[in-house]
């Protein structure tokens, strides 16, 4: 039987009392979201909090709504929510899409868009999709808070730019009217994490790409995304040869190492693949395509 | 620390370690012994009970965090000796066969259900997909939540 090892817990009942047990008890300390990830983590071992602090509570994390030109999704929002969320399908399909292919709908009822994040694993499906829409994340603490773009909020696998004594309260994506978005996965088995996925976002005008958001996972591309094929795309008409090119441009800068999920080579393949799949939906979808 | 939470709509008071699993604490503590405990990964789905209405991996949640909530296992089902539809379609359609995985696909069915009463085949099969059948091969599973589809009174038969 699998069971963390003893810890203490605390319900936190406010954002500010959360930071505040944050402090007082110091990296022996770990918020606990959804749990998905890190009760597993402590099962194994992996991860051993002295104390848990539980924000399940703080519905000011909670609700994903429109402010200004930005959709802000609160970081206790659940993979479920985002799922049927119509505010993002709206905007962004590229969530729902991304959405029903992780974890499996149990899952979903618990994980959240602030585990997903602070978790960091290289195969988060919504660190590709965060990457393709250029989000920012909305990290708090006792100073106050303080914004970071999602393509600098990975430090590396499992690590971000949340540091102990911080939470991440929300995060926030740009929205672009007219935007056409997809998301591609290839997983083992329903419910699996990503052998590689990819996401894309663009805007069309004038017959020419006019913006271009890349995402990729699991295959080690940096930030979760591919900048040299961004800029490739901008300003050249949407052709199946320009996609093709830059799908090719974005696998080559992954950098995937073989593991049981499947070789390198065919990883970088899905790369190319998956890229070339979503830019094309994605400029199918786009308003003055 | 002491606990409360509602299960199946009567208090459940005990004193366990922070660190108990929501599936020990329904099981040893509660005894209610239809919550099924299987891989211990969130995988198998055989810990599936609802935590507020909503199904959960309950070997995937501390005991501590669903205090103060209301649990519905299993054993909730049943209303006034009468089996739900749910129960009744995994008999007609003989559902199970050793029966482990059961409790689970049993409140992820009956969810499925009370969102979407008229599920198709995929939207079924994508429910439960959370959700391992060593048995069955899923068949008889996705027939016996259409059977309570189609059956949605008949709960007639005494439990
Ligand atoms: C069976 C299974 C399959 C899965 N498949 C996929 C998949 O296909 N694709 C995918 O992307 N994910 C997948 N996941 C992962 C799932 O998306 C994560 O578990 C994720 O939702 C973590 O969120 P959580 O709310 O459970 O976080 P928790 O486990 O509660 O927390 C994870 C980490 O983040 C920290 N944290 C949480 N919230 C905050 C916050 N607001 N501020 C600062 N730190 C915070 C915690 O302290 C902890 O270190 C899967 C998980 C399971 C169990
Ligand atoms: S025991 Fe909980 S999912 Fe398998
Ligand atoms: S009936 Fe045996 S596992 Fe499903």
């Amino acid at each position: 039987m699998q069971t963390p090892a003893p810890v203490d817990y605390v319900r936190a009942t406010s954002v500010a009392d959360a930071l505040s047990l944050l402090q007082q008890h110091g990296d022996e300390a770990r918020l606990l979201a959804g749990g998905h990830s890190l009760l597993p983590m402590m099962k194994l071992r992996l991860a051993r909090p002295e104390i848990l602090v539980d924000i399940n509570d703080l519905d000011e994390l909670r609700g994903i709504r429109i402010d200004g030109n930005e959709i802000v999704v609160g970081a206790m929002v659940t993979h479920a929510e985002i799922l049927n969320s119509p505010i993002l399908f709206e905007h962004y399909p590229i969530f729902r899409e991304a959405e029903k292919v992780i974890a499996d709908p149990i899952v979903r009822n618990k994980g959240t868009m602030g585990g997903s994040m602070c978790q960091a694993d290289p195969a988060e499906d919504l660190s590709a999709v965060g990457a393709a829409l250029r989000g920012t994340v909305v990290i708090q603490n006792a100073e106050g808070r303080r914004t970071v773009a999602m393509r600098e909020f990975h430090e590396g696998p499992y690590e971000t730019k949340v540091a102990d004594g911080e939470i991440l309260v929300e995060v926030r994506y740009p929205i672009l009217p007219g935007s056409g978005s997809a998301y591609e996965k290839v997983e083992r088995r329903s419910g699996d994490w990503a052998v590689c996925a990819a996401g894309a976002c663009v805007t069309i005008s004038g017959g020419v790409f006019s913006s271009v958001g890349i995402g990729i996972g699991a295959v080690n591309a940096e930030h979760f995304t591919a900048v040299d094929a961004e800029a490739f795309l901008v300003g050249k008409e949407p052709t199946a040869e320009n996609i093709a090119t830059a799908a090719q441009m974005a696998a080559d800068s992954c950098d995937p190492s073989a593991d049981q999920r499947g070789p390198a080579d065919y990883k970088k393949h899905l790369a190319m693949e998956l890229t070339k799949r979503a830019l094309t939906r994605a400029a199918a979808a786009a308003k003055g395509a | 620390m002491e606990i409360s939470m509602k299960i199946n709509g009567a208090e459940v008071t005990h004193d366990v370690e922070p660190r108990t699993l929501l599936v020990h604490f329904v099981r040893e503590n509660a005894g209610l012994r239809g919550t099924h405990w299987g891989c211990d990964t969130s995988n198998c789905g055989a810990c599936v009970l609802w935590v507020d209405g909503t199904p959960t991996k309950s070997c995937t949640m501390l005991a501590a965090s669903a205090a103060g909530h209301d649990i519905t296992t299993v054993e909730g089902l049943e209303k006034d000796g009468k089996l739900d539809p749910i129960q009744q379609g995994f008999i007609e359609c003989h559902g199970l066969q050793c029966g482990f995985c059961t409790p689970g696909m049993l409140m992820t069915g009956r969810w499925i259900l009370d969102n979407n009463p008229k599920p198709s085949e995929e939207e079924i099969r994508e429910g439960i997909s959370g959700q391992l059948c060593r048995c069955t091969g899923y068949k008889n599973i996705v027939d016996s939540i259409h059977w309570a589809a189609d059956h949605p009174a008949e709960n007639e038969v005494s439990a």
